[in-house]
């Protein structure tokens, strides 16, 4: 059975859904002439400023392009549909954002991302210039704790990105945003449940299957499979499933803030969201546990995928001045 | 077939090209049951690019480096993923070993696949029986260097190599993986053969028609 889409070729789809990124935010950012995979904010690179250069498959609107903006990330190259970028349209993006201060790059740990985004910067440091790279691995359902390097990224993706691209606009230094990335990162957790596939635009087929009674804990944003198949359960039992991971990992005292990403993997509803951001507030309440800062929509998604993803980052006095400090992209702002 | 020519390469990359729009669904089913259900897509549209970009190209005064060269870049702009990087990496190595030559023998051909091989084993990182392609390019490696030693044609040559690839792609339905984002699957992806593995034995398969 073939799936529903608003699209014309799917082949094209990734080409005409940056025409009507750029028809609707132009004000705020613009793809590069020789380089139309290459989104740069408008207001973003400045002398003396780091760089910041982020980026992956296409199919996460509003990762990555959306968090593309003034304060935030200064450029971000896109891939095809859940697949990285090649090196050329990061090359383009890192020379347009690079000040001499450096270019941080930041993505989430894919092995794809990882050599196309090596590639890159090997290329770019015969211009000499300097790269920093820092993964995302905020899945806690993608390998044990105590092999976190291997963890993928996903929704977290939003708070990291947002700590390192504030620690940029406030004119750090590469070794200081390196810093606040790692920090954010290693202290930024994310699990979710997936309740129905998702279909890649040129195939128009579900990406896996599950009993219409079943859900996935801990499935992958590309459909990767996750942890366990289980019954599906209400929302307060699966919140609470996922809460007690994260909490456990996180092993924040009593009194500490938190930022949450109560985020849709594509056609799971606001409605849904709120029911499960109503647990998660009891069960930070009952931790002792201030929350700073709620999101709530879609962050990271995968493509129509059903389901969704809790995200908690342990805030600390520097996380939190990060996590507050205004920016200004085409599908987020703060402050 | 004593001396490879460009026009012979253009003529193997066009043949792979033609194999992997065959096999495109095929290779997003495998894909989908490890993984996200888009390997067959990227490998039809990464090679019918680099077709096209050869087919532009003149034989004549293009020479075999020239025409890995050609088929690197097309590739790894054309799809990125993991599969950019690493056939990218193959085809330049197999170019950097031709480097100069106006025409290649049967032994430069040979010399030329274990680098490939090389390449896409440094680019990866990974080892046999990580349940990667590495699977099947390894064995079909030793499959021509075993063939070269001992003076095969190169249609025989190109015969073992596709043989091992075969075998080597069929061996990862009894393996985990631990590279790529299979690796996140831990023991529910043995039965399943690795999608990147059983790509590759087809690309190997159809190099040996395109130069047969």
């Amino acid at each position: 059975m073939k799936t529903k889409k608003i699209i014309n070729d799917g082949a094209n789809a990734v080409d005409e859904m940056l025409e009507g990124v750029l028809a609707a935010h132009s004000a705020k950012v613009f793809a590069l002439d020789h380089s139309p995979r290459s989104i740069i904010a408008r207001d973003g690179a400045r002398p003396g400023k780091v760089g910041m250069v982020i980026g992956g498959g296409s199919g996460h609107e509003p990762s990555f392009l959306g968090f593309v903006g003034k304060g935030l990330a200064d450029a971000a190259a896109i891939g095809n549909v859940f697949a990285s970028p090649p090196p050329d349209p990061i090359i383009e993006c890192t020379k347009a954002v690079n000040n001499g201060a450096g270019v941080l790059y930041m993505y989430g740990n894919y092995a794809g991302d990882v050599m196309n985004f090596d590639m890159a910067a090997e290329m770019v440091a015969m211009d000499d210039i300097e790269v920093r790279t820092v993964l995302t691995t905020d899945d806690v359902a993608s390998a044990p704790a105590d092999q976190r390097e291997k963890r993928r990224g996903v929704a977290g993706n939003v708070f990291v990105f947002k700590a390192a691209g504030a620690a940029c606009d406030k004119m750090l230094s590469i070794d200081e945003c390196e810093r606040v990335a790692r920090k954010a990162n290693d202290r930024t957790f994310t699990f979710g449940v997936a309740l129905a596939p998702c279909s890649l635009p040129q195939t128009l087929k579900p990406n896996f299957t599950l009993g219409e009674d079943e859900m996935e804990v801990g499935m992958g944003i590309h459909g990767e499979p996750g942890i366990s198949r289980e019954q599906l359960k209400p929302a307060d039992a699966i919140t609470d499933e996922l809460m007690d991971k994260i909490l456990d990992e996180m092993a924040a005292p009593k009194g500490d803030r938190v930022a949450v990403i109560v985020n849709s993997l594509g056609s799971t509803p606001l409605m849904e969201l709120y029911i499960m951001m109503r647990q998660v507030k009891k069960r930070l309440d009952q931790a002792g546990l201030e929350l700073h800062l709620s999101l709530v929509g879609n962050y990271c998604t995968s493509l129509e995928m059903a389901g969704a993803s809790i995200t908690v980052m342990h805030l600390d006095d520097e996380l939190q001045e990060m996590i507050d400090h205004p920016c200004d992209c085409a599908m987020f702002r703060a402050g | 077939m004593s001396e490879i020519t460009s026009a012979n390469l253009i003529a193997m990359f066009a043949e792979i090209a033609k194999s992997m729009a065959e096999a495109k669904a095929h290779l997003c089913e495998l894909d989908g049951v490890i993984g996200d259900a888009d390997h067959g897509i990227a490998m039809d549209l990464g090679f019918s690019t680099v077709a096209t970009n050869l087919g532009a190209l003149d034989a004549g005064t293009t020479d075999p480096a020239a025409v890995f060269n050609t088929a690197a870049k097309s590739f790894l702009n054309a799809i990125g993923a993991s599969s950019g990087p690493l056939y990218a990496t193959a085809f330049m190595r197999a170019g950097a070993s031709v480097k100069g030559k106006n025409v290649l023998s049967d032994d430069d051909f040979a010399d030329a696949f274990i680098a490939m091989a090389k390449g896409i084993q440094d680019r990866g990182k990974a080892e046999i029986g990580d349940k990667t392609m590495i699977d099947a390019w390894v064995p079909a490696a030793e499959a021509v260097e075993a063939a070269k030693a001992r003076g095969a044609s190169l249609t025989e040559l190109l015969d073992a190599a596709g043989k091992a690839a075969e075998t080597g792609a069929e061996a990862t339905k009894a393996m985990i993986a631990s590279k790529g984002r299979s690796a996140r699957l831990g023991e529910r992806a043995i039965g399943h053969i690795d999608p990147g593995a059983a790509s590759a034995a087809i690309l190997i398969r159809a190099m040996g028609r395109g130069l047969g």
